[in-house]
């Protein structure tokens, strides 16, 4: 167990910086997401973090300890990658215990950890395999049955559900806050996938462009977005921004309701013209123009399937949103500028 | 529904999509060459040479007649057999161990990244693309008796005594070894080359995830980049040996077999008897003494490289 701090990290490539001066903290037995649109630099960070990448400029600091100039062995911290990274022509008990070998660990000593680690993630049946006989879930455990293996300080795990299929992959991600929940080890987990990190964070740090745009839980993210960028970036379907003078307003979907469903003493109504509906099993999505405004405001609603109203495209209809739902954001700069979001 | 599929009419492609399409008519279409060419440049000398290795045909007469295997006992019973035959062998392995040591090195030498990493390239690649017979002439002023540049440097950086000026290519040993040093210098690059794709088709993610998995330089390299690279190194092994085994360039230009036979190989002898001692039937059935040999390399490489293949 350790924290994991970035101290104002730079990585530049030639002219992009990939990493620009990012400072973060991951605390003790912390569950840290980095969140973002691909190239905003999250594997970058996190291959600084490994040791995998030399900083432009900064420090990484692991358990207290500047870590910058060690190279990954020297960091004990293990890594789940994206293609797993198995090494093929070893098997998978060979694989598990790749990291203890290279430490000079007893024989004995080994087989008793691979065992453990192997029992954790459901593999014993496979520890005589080669990875290219195991499906994509199962070379899954295998990566992080390798990282486990030898208790490191840090999990770094780098996208490790995106090869799986949408079914195995609710089940793994379940499974995966599980078994970080039962060892306690800081994680920091990178991913593109919005869902994946709002079930999984305790926190989760929103990168773009090389920067951390914001760092919260998943509520503060969601419920209280920084700026334009992590707005839109996080919801699906994402924040409606309606221009307005000097600054952008903005609501959720599931926010914007007909009248009969949403009134309330705070509510404030707009005038919707539908576009189009989409029925997508257990909600709706409503597109449609706010009316009577210079620009045209593309909205979209989400309507859970238990309000009944029926909704046709074409017609006009009266929708609210309450006024505590309603998020000002300042047109130039896209920070937000109500009270509410800090 | 059923209406409209009734209505269809069957699409008709022009007789350019057909034939492009014809995938019958395409593939005999597109291995004639090939075939043809192993037919006629490998296929054809190669039974020749076994018809021959079996008669008594000479350069000079126009009569041939068959003496059974009597060509093999006459090349057996030689000397000179012997000599090339232990010659050939010590000149494909000494030369290829090394080749493989100096490609592997040049191979992750070259992986990483430098400025100036095609120029070096380039230039480790000009022994291949360059013909042999020009570099063989340089390699000849090199090793001159008198001239040798290896002998003037050693003299002027007193490495080498007032009196000592070794004939590289007039003494048994020397010779053997300046033809291994010519054969080493002209198969680098090809393994180097083939070593080079094999590092380029493994994984990034494997080299980082064996350094975070706490591995140093010898454990990454001794026991993940070594094992994955075995079966390219075979194959680039398997052309070395083959190249070396039945090439006769570098001997026939530096020593032509000499001194008194030393650094004769069977190539180099198939050849003096057959083409230049005009007993074709001598030369074929020596230059088929190579044959079993190089099937047995091939097959054995073969094997060893499908049961290490990895995905």
């Amino acid at each position: 167990m350790a924290t994991v701090e970035a101290r104002h990290i730079s990585k530049h490539f030639d002219e992009v910086r990939a990493v620009d001066g990012i400072d973060l903290l991951a605390r003790e037995g912390e569950f840290l997401v980095l969140l973002g649109p691909s190239g905003c630099g999250k594997t970058t960070l996190m291959r600084l973090i490994a040791g995998l990448e030399q900083p432009t400029a900064g420090d990484i600091v692991i358990d207290g300890r500047v870590v910058t100039d060690l190279p990954p062995r020297a960091r004990n911290v293990a890594m789940v990658f994206q293609s797993y990274a198995l090494y093929p022509h070893l098997t998978v008990a060979k694989n598990i215990s790749f990291p203890l070998r290279a430490v000079g660990m007893q024989r004995d000593a080994i087989r008793k950890k691979v065992e453990w680690a192997a029992r954790m993630f459901g593999i014993e049946r496979f520890l005589d395999r080669k990875p290219r006989q195991l499906s994509g879930g199962e070379r899954q455990r295998v990566a992080l049955a390798r990282a486990v293996v030898r208790e490191p300080v840090v999990f770094l795990l780098d996208e490790p559900l995106s090869n799986l299929d949408a079914k195995l992959r609710n089940s793994a991600r379940d499974e995966l806050k599980q078994f970080q929940r039962d060892l306690a080890t800081t994680t920091i987990y990178v991913t593109h996938d919005q869902a994946e990190a709002m079930g999984l964070g305790d926190r989760i740090a929103v990168l773009n462009q090389g920067k951390v745009i914001q760092i919260g839980t998943p509520q503060e993210i969601y419920g209280k977005p920084m700026d334009t960028f992590v707005a839109t970036f996080i919801g699906s379907p994402p924040m409606n921004l309606v221009e307005e003078g000097a600054s952008y307003f903005g609501f959720r979907p599931e926010a914007f309701l007909p009248r009969e469903v949403g009134n309330s003493d705070d509510s404030v109504g707009f005038p919707f013209r539908v576009t189009r509906v989409e029925y997508l099993g257990a909600d709706r999505l409503v597109y449609g123009v706010l009316e009577g405004r210079t620009a045209e405001a593309h909205v979209i609603s989400k309507m859970p399937n238990n309000i009944r109203a029926e909704i046709v495209a074409g017609e006009r209809y009266d929708f609210v949103v309450r006024r505590r739902e309603i998020h000002r954001f300042d047109r130039n700069s896209g920070r937000h500028i109500d009270g509410s979001g800090r | 529904m059923t209406t409209a599929t009734a209505n269809a009419v069957t699409a008709k492609a022009g007789w350019r999509t057909r034939l492009a399409d014809n995938e019958r008519l395409l593939w005999p279409l597109m291995l004639a060459p090939a075939i043809l060419y192993i037919v006629l440049l490998v296929g054809f000398p190669f039974l020749l040479s076994l018809f021959y290795s079996v008669s008594d045909v000479t350069v000079g007469s126009r009569s041939m007649n068959f003496v059974g295997l009597e060509n093999f006992h006459r090349v057996v019973a030689s000397n000179t057999f012997w000599i090339a035959l232990k010659n050939t062998l010590i000149f494909t392995i000494v030369s290829q161990f090394f080749v493989l040591v100096f490609a592997n090195i040049l191979a992750m030498a070259l992986s990483a990244d430098f400025r100036g990493k095609w120029l070096v390239r380039l230039l480790i690649l000009l022994p291949w693309v360059a013909p042999i017979s020009l570099g063989a002439i340089g390699w000849l002023w090199i090793y001159d008796s008198i001239y040798s540049v290896i002998n003037w440097t050693g003299q002027a950086l007193r490495i080498l005594g007032p009196n000592d000026w070794p004939i590289w290519l007039g003494q048994p040993n020397l010779a053997m070894a300046s033809i291994i040093v010519v054969q080493i210098w002209r198969i680098v690059p090809l393994a180097t080359v083939i070593l080079l794709a094999g590092l380029t088709s493994i994984p990034q993610d494997i080299h980082d995830a064996a350094a975070v998995d706490g591995a140093g330089f010898w454990r990454r390299t001794l026991q993940i980049t070594f094992p994955l690279l075995l079966p390219i190194t075979l194959v680039a092994v398997l052309f070395g040996i083959v190249f070396t085994f039945t090439d006769m360039i570098v001997v026939f230009l530096l020593t032509r077999g000499g001194p008194y036979d030393q650094t004769q190989v069977l190539a180099t002898w198939a050849f003096f008897t057959g083409i230049q001692g005009g007993d074709l039937a001598g030369g074929a059935a020596v230059s088929l003494f190579l044959f079993p040999v190089l099937v047995a390399v091939a097959i054995v490489f073969l094997l060893l490289a499908r049961r290490s293949e990895v995905t």
